[in-house]
């Protein structure tokens, strides 16, 4: 076994905003850094990647000084939040883009599916859009030809192989797509998401498909997922990635639990100073979040938990909601539960507290965030705001049992046990 | 392993030579250019009744008018030769420069979609481009000859002659002048679309600079002090020595052609090498 993929000091930046002629002056000021030898003067001023928060300068840093080497036959996580550069990652990885400084080594050849089906065209039938595709992906045609019925029946489509696909269904569409895919022959490949397509029988058949492909052909694979679930079953090792940069890189449960942790440091959230500058917008301005414990000083299992939210309405003589959406680590959505404030179009332009309650025995132990949705009428939204705040419950020893149970939910149930001679 | 540890077949660094061309990539995804090909030509009379044989319309109908108007009505005179002859040569040949060149120039923003999402070598988009409006140039160059037996038989003074071996050359410039021109453009739209607007409403007008509707000998007649500007536009050369070796009249000059060849090649390499570097980050910008 050896280094398959040596990654070393990898950076991309990138400019935000629009391009138009305030950027032409600059791009000629590099030019012209850059003719003279010299460092590029904006590159210098570059900040890391942070989407929240507004920086002082355009130019940004999706990627710094990344630095990780990969082993043959490794299933290899990438997980982390909306914008850390996972995408960027695996976009210099394949080939898509360059990186503005460091540089990736690669043995063997490399596959990526960053995306499915591309290429397709609607109007060629699915038989010429495999070879089409598969060409695409950098397979010669012998090798499609050989490999074109086993495609065509792990896609389940014999019927209409000769119909344009413009006139599949789009599930129809995505399945024919990843069976060209599936059927690459690289050492190392490279998968964006593209798992969540397709019914659940599909789903469970692409991810059986990778599993083979790392576990039994012995190729390397690179997974960027937020499906947690998945990368804990397909990775043996997992990388995080936050702003651009090498937050974890580890054992795959390990830097799952890491990234789930991290997701979401604050379990409460109080605003101090003006009122426009809290989240929100024109119509809700939220203010204060405080998520509590029933029982004692910390959430668990059996002490159940409050939660208060504290925010101003500028909307008064409508029908307002707040609406909680709980979801866990694996982000499947655990409820979806409003507070009907007001239903005779009478809200009044303030300030409102609505507070919840999550009973004992409800939620097993894990990370949890909540997402946030302002409504009116319960059919426009006002505000949103996802993983607006996260907690953790703590697992707790049941009998001899201390480990955590399997399951979304950890209800107490009644039992009643009865011995039949 | 019987490879050392420090062997690497492939290395992705922020930039590479100006001058490697990734032809060995290129060679390797042939397979891809030729499905590409077949692509453009199936998908454009796909759910047609008439088929392929739209390739044949839009030149039966331009010449038709080029005739009526040009000839009839301007009497622009067409050095002897009959108008529809005349005119299908200047525009089969001008036709296969101008898809060249506008197909090419936006190749980046068409296929950004795709070009976003895998590697493969970018010259091949522009390439397979070429070839399509090869076979596309090919169906109605068939046209051409159909139509030129037509009036040999009919006993028109129309002279074939040796200068016809100089064809695939002259067809090979004319791609070349197409892809180069379109790749400088394409490259130089990445990021600011202005150009893009010039190439637009530009080609259409750039086929008055060149001898398609009148002969060269009509120019050199009524303004000979300045026929230097239509001689100085590359593509004259050789639109007039391909009437000159099919129909026995024009002008033929090796100074010019060789002027033309020459002015091809610099504007090919000076494409190809910008398009080089423009592909490695082009997905960033466009």
């Amino acid at each position: 076994m050896g280094k398959v993929i040596k990654v070393e000091n990898l950076s991309k930046a990138y400019q935000l905003g629009d391009f138009g002629t305030g950027t032409i002056s600059r791009d000629l000021e590099r030019y012209w850094a850059r003719f003279r030898g010299k460092e590029d003067p904006f590159l210098k001023i570059g900040e890391i990647n942070d989407r929240t928060s507004k920086g002082a300068s355009d130019i940004v840093w999706s990627l710094k000084d990344i630095n990780f080497d990969i082993e043959q036959s490794d299933a290899v996580g990438i997980i982390g939040r909306n914008g850390a550069g996972k995408s960027t990652l695996l976009k210099i990885l394949s080939r898509v883009t360059s990186p503005t400084s460091g540089s990736v080594k690669i043995k063997g050849r490399i596959a990526s599916l960053l995306e499915v089906g591309t290429g397709f065209h609607p109007e060629l039938t699915g038989g010429e859009n495999i070879y089409l595709n598969g060409a695409i992906l950098g397979m010669r045609k012998a090798e499609i030809k050989r490999k074109f019925d086993e495609i065509v029946n792990f896609a389940g489509v014999e019927r209409y192989i000769d119909t344009p696909v413009k006139r599949y269904s789009s599930g129809m569409y995505v399945r024919l797509a990843f069976a060209v895919a599936a059927h690459l022959e690289s050492e190392i490949l490279i998968v964006d998401e593209v798992l969540a397509v397709g019914d659940a029988e599909f789903q469970k058949k692409c991810l059986g498909k990778m599993g083979d492909v790392s576990k039994s052909e012995g190729r390397t694979v690179l997974f960027v997922s937020h499906n947690m679930a998945a990368v804990k079953t397909l990775c043996n090792r997992a990388i995080v990635l936050a702003n651009g940069q090498l937050a974890y890189d580890n054992k795959q449960l390990e830097a799952v639990s890491f990234y789930q942790a991290n997701n979401n440091t604050k379990s409460s959230f109080e605003h101090t100073g003006n009122m426009e500058d809290a989240p929100g917008n024109q119509h809700i301005r939220v203010l204060k979040f405080i998520i509590r414990s029933l029982e004692g000083e910390s959430i668990s299992i059996s002490s159940g938990l409050s939660f208060e939210i504290t925010f101003f309405n500028q909307k008064a003589g409508i029908n307002l909601d707040s609406t909680f959406e709980l979801k866990n680590s694996d982000e499947i959505p655990v409820f979806h539960n409003g507070a009907l404030i007001s239903t005779n179009n009478d809200s009044k332009r303030g300030l409102y507290t609505v507070k919840g309650i999550i009973p004992a025995y409800l939620l097993n132990a894990g990370n949890y965030t909540f997402k946030l949705i302002f409504g009116e009428n319960q059919r426009y939204l006002l505000y949103g705001a996802d993983d607006f705040i996260g907690f953790e419950v703590e697992n707790e020893t049941k009998g001899s049992n201390s480990h955590l149970a399997p399951g979304v939910i950890c209800p107490k149930l009644d039992y009643t046990v009865s011995y039949h001679e | 392993m019987t490879e050392p540890e420090d062997y690497w077949d492939l290395e992705i660094k922020s930039s590479g030579s100006l001058f490697d061309l990734k032809l060995k990539d290129v060679w390797q995804y042939r397979d891809l250019l030729l499905l590409l090909v077949r692509r453009d030509f199936v998908s454009f009379y796909k759910q047609t009744l008439l088929g392929p044989l739209w390739f044949f319309v839009q030149p039966v109908i331009t010449i038709m008018v080029y005739n009526l108007i040009f000839s009839n009505l301007a009497g622009i005179k067409t050095d002897g030769i009959p108008g529809p002859l005349f005119y299908l040569a200047g525009t089969i040949i001008w036709n296969y420069f101008a898809d060249c060149l506008t197909k090419t120039s936006t190749v980046f923003k068409d296929n950004s979609a795709m070009l976003g999402k895998v590697y493969f070598p970018r010259l091949i988009m522009p390439l397979s481009v070429v070839f399509s409006n090869l076979i596309r140039f090919g169906v109605q160059f068939i046209l051409f000859i159909m139509l030129l037996l037509y009036y040999l038989l009919a006993g028109y003074p129309i002279a074939p002659n040796a200068c016809l071996l100089l064809f695939p050359v002259l067809i090979l410039m004319i791609a070349a002048l197409g892809l180069g021109f379109g790749m400088i453009i394409s490259a130089a739209t990445t990021k600011y679309r202005d150009l893009a607007f010039v190439v637009s409403f530009g080609v259409p007008l750039l086929m008055y600079t060149t001898t398609v509707i009148y002969p060269l000998s009509e120019v050199v007649k009524k303004y000979d002090n300045y026929s230097w500007l239509i001689k100085f536009n590359p593509l004259t050369a050789v639109i007039e020595t391909c009437r000159f070796g099919f129909l026995g009249k024009g002008s033929f000059s090796w100074d010019l052609l060789l002027y033309s060849g020459i002015f091809t090649l610099v504007i090919l390499f000076t494409g190809v090498i910008v398009f080089n570097k423009v592909e490695k980050t082009f997905v960033d910008t466009v």
